[in-house]
């Protein structure tokens, strides 16, 4: 057991905190800065994945004629924590780095890798999720989008809902169902979908925060060729596993990083709020609060360290990963809300108020963390995941 | 980086684990708690074993180890409520002689001759560093009056903390001393009993430290190490919940399958699980002795204890009538974790000086 980075991990940890100093875009994280909006936007992620592709920081530990580097893992886990330290863009590949290549990297055919990662990895394919269904959410098994078998391949009809990033994606991973005959996890089938085919339709939804980032995508007969299917025709869900296994690990050393930053600011904000001339952080309730929550983040930190040498040792996410993204999910929100009661009455002020504290960002923080415990698995759901998985407890269904 | 045990470490956790389960298993650690205490005529097996000197340098006598593989054992140990002066003589004791470079009484205690404990707070029962709890020193008779002495019925010799005029110190004292009159108190829990020690003048011999820096080590040592117990006591808690829920059967299926069961354990071993990856950062960096050390090993030992107090709560919960009763055991892991969560500050008092390492500038 050694916290320290090696000399190796050192080296590369220096040299990626001054590439990101050097690189970050103009004016990015300063106080007004605005992100760009609409097409923009999407260029401006393009171009920002771009350049971490090229400057060697994107599929670390991908192998290297798929354009990775087969770096060793825990270089894969500093980047994740530099890049969040660092509060630099995302690459815009979150879907395609965490969950379709790694799937396909695991799963798919020869030609799939050829095809499909290297574009993952230089931001060119922008791939979203098509798992969740208006019928099924937690019981992700009993979907009905309908895959019907014809020479040649498959056409798809149905909804999917919920589904992040679909309306810049390029492709998607989907899960239909191509056999109704017997049980409901047996008959899935996982493609990989053009979102630019005939029939595929996108509506975003917007979300409690305002914005709108996820979607409804809607299929009416789409034609998936049969070199699109991912792992046998009829053996989906056991590939739907292997992504959702891969969208937990991944989480982890990225988003407790970033949780690192925003306590960082959370104790600036306490600092600078006052009421009767004394300092929010000179309260014994909130410093209570306070060090209770940067207790979190640290049981967090080294709870993905220990999850990720498990990983290591098996090769396999285990369900270490479930741990902690449900512990994750409660401590933003527990960490957002503790803003809201520090800024006090300013706290009903949001974005686009001038009175706002810190332009309202943590109002849409707190908001943003509503969603924390639903997506990627529910809190109940992960519970469950728990007991029977990890604690050898009777199914509850 | 590296963040998992050595196989060194893993064998050596086994080995405890198997010499717990013979030698001290529930029935056994009942009958001490219930009974007249530890016996001190076990002790010498565990110098045996080489476990006191575990984190002593060899050419001292010791084995050679760090302080994680001290805390593997205490771990263990915390585990099986072992019910002897291991925190006592061991993580404190003896550490507090070797910070005083007291030769002849090291050798003593790694032998397991000798069994030595620490007196601490005073009556205000606070284990305080800096200002430490203050005691009288003239002439070379120590005066002052210790509460929360650990095992203090099967120890020979007396190291005690205290704060004086000219800043902090630590003695020895031999418990049979002229002056000195101890007596044990009536803890709640039995596995690991508290005394009182009034010295009026006792002949005491002055150990020189690194005035509170030495203190602040030793406290260190002792919260990882009080942490490490929380987590294995508690982990074997939960066990003893599962064994229960997975076969005790209620409208026809096991109760383990009702979420609002389930649920509790599993969100107790979110909460141990968690609890745990503090400890072992505390563990290493107190071991490694790092400037973040006394800030994690406070954090750590705040939410272990609190992690291992819900989760005997929940394990009571989830047990039903038979939870509630003495010949269940486990009321002794609940009675253990809240002495645990008293001793050395409950997680309140952690977290203030959490919070002031965190937000107030040096
Ligand atoms: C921000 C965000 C982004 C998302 N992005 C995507 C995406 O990109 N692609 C995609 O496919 N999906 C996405 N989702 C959907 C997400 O995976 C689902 O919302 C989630 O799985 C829950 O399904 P549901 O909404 O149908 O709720 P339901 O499954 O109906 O759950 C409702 C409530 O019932 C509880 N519940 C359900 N079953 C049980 C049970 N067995 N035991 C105990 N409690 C239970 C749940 O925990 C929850 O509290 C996203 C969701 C959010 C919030």
């Amino acid at each position: 057991m050694d916290f320290r980075d090696t000399a190796e991990e050192a080296r590369f940890r220096s040299a990626l905190r001054r590439w990101l100093q050097e690189n970050l875009p103009e004016g990015w994280g300063s106080p007004g800065y605005q992100e760009p909006e609409g097409e923009a936007r999407v260029e401006f992620y393009r171009d920002w994945s771009r350049r971490l592709y090229e400057a060697g920081y994107v599929g670390l530990h991908w192998p290297k004629r798929y354009g990775g580097h087969e770096a060793p893992l825990t270089f894969q886990a500093i980047l994740l924590e530099e890049v969040g330290r660092a509060e630099a863009p995302e690459h815009i590949g979150v879907i395609g780095l965490g969950m379709a290549g790694p799937t396909i990297l695991a799963r798919g055919t020869e030609e799939q890798k050829e095809r499909f990662l290297r574009k993952i990895l230089t931001g060119e394919e922008v791939w979203c999720q098509g798992f969740s269904e208006p019928g099924a959410g937690s019981d992700l098994a009993s979907l009905q989008t309908k895959a019907v078998q014809t020479d040649g391949g498959f056409v798809v009809t149905g909804q999917k809902v919920w589904s992040s990033f679909a309306h810049i994606a390029d492709w998607s991973i989907l899960v239909a169902r191509s056999d109704d005959s017997g049980d409901k996890h047996a008959g899935l089938t996982y493609f990989l979908m053009d979102m630019h085919a005939p029939g595929v339709e996108v509506r975003p939804l917007r979300q409690i925060t305002g914005d709108a980032e996820f979607n409804e995508i809607f299929m009416d007969s789409v034609k998936i060729p049969a070199d699109r299917v991912v792992g046998e025709v009829g053996d989906g869900w056991s590939v739907a596993i292997t992504t959702l296994m891969n969208e937990r690990a991944n989480l982890g050393f990225a988003l407790t990083s970033r949780l690192d930053v925003a306590f960082r600011k959370l104790v600036t904000l306490a600092k600078a709020t006052g009421t009767n001339g004394t300092r929010a952080a000179d309260d014994p309730l909130v410093r209570d609060r306070l060090a209770s929550l940067w207790t979190d983040v640290q049981a967090l930190r080294f709870t993905n360290y220990r999850a990720f040498s498990s990983f290591l040792r098996t090769g396999v996410p285990g369900p270490e990963g479930s741990v902690a993204k449900l512990f994750w999910s409660e401590t933003n929100q527990r960490l957002t809300k503790t803003a809201l009661q520090i800024e006090g009455a300013f706290a009903m002020l949001g974005t686009g108020s001038d009175r706002a504290v810190e332009g309202g960002r943590w109002q849409n923080l707190q908001l943003r963390s509503r969603g924390n415990t639903i997506e990627a698995g529910t809190s109940e759901i992960l519970r469950n995941i728990i007991a029977e998985r990890v604690l050898g407890l009777p199914k509850s269904r | 980086m590296d963040f998992a045990f050595s196989e060194e470490q893993e064998m050596l956790r086994a080995s405890a684990r198997e010499l717990m389960n013979d030698r001290y298993p529930p029935e056994r650690v009942a009958a001490i708690a219930d009974g007249g205490g530890f016996d001190r005529e076990e002790w010498p097996a565990i110098a045996g074993l080489g476990w006191i000197g575990i984190s002593v340098p060899e050419e001292q006598g010791g084995a050679g180890l760090g302080f994680l593989e001290e805390l593997v054992i205490v771990e263990e140990l915390g585990r099986a409520l072992y019910p002897g002066p291991f925190l006592s003589t061991v993580v404190l004791g003896l550490e507090a002689l070797r910070l005083g470079r007291a030769e002849e009484l090291i050798s003593d205690i790694l032998s397991g001759k000798r069994i030595a404990t620490v007196g601490w707070a005073g009556e205000d029962g606070r284990f305080d560093v800096d200002p430490a709890p203050k005691v009288s020193w003239d002439d070379e008779r120590l005066s002052g009056v210790k509460l929360f002495v650990p095992d203090i019925g099967v120890s020979d010799l007396l190291v005690i903390v205290g704060g004086t005029a000219q800043g902090a110190g630590l003695w020895t004292v031999d418990r049979d001393a002229e002056g000195v009159t101890w007596r044990e108190l009536p803890t709640v829990d039995g596995t690991r009993r508290q005394g009182e020690v009034t010295l009026r003048e006792a002949r005491a011999t002055a150990l020189h430290i690194d005035g509170p820096a030495s203190l602040e080590r030793l406290r260190d040592r002792a919260l990882a190490a009080l942490a490490a117990e929380a987590v294995g006591l508690g982990s074997r808690a939960i066990e003893l919940a599962l064994d229960h829920t997975r076969t005790r059967e209620q409208f026809g299926k096991p109760i383990g399958a009702f979420q609002a069961v389930a649920h509790q354990l599993a969100q107790a071993f979110l909460e141990v699980e968690t609890a745990r990856s503090l400890c072992y950062w505390a563990g290493w960096a107190v071991a490694e002795g790092t400037p973040e050390a006394s800030t994690a090993a406070a954090a750590a030992k705040a939410r272990a204890a609190e992690a291992a107090v819900a989760a005997c709560e929940r394990a009571i919960q989830t047990h039903g009538g038979i939870g509630f009763t003495w010949e269940h055991p486990l009321h002794r892991y609940y009675k253990r974790a809240l002495g645990i969560a008293a001793t050395f500050g409950w997680g309140d008092s952690l977290r203030a000086r959490v919070a002031a390492d965190l937000l107030d500038p040096p």
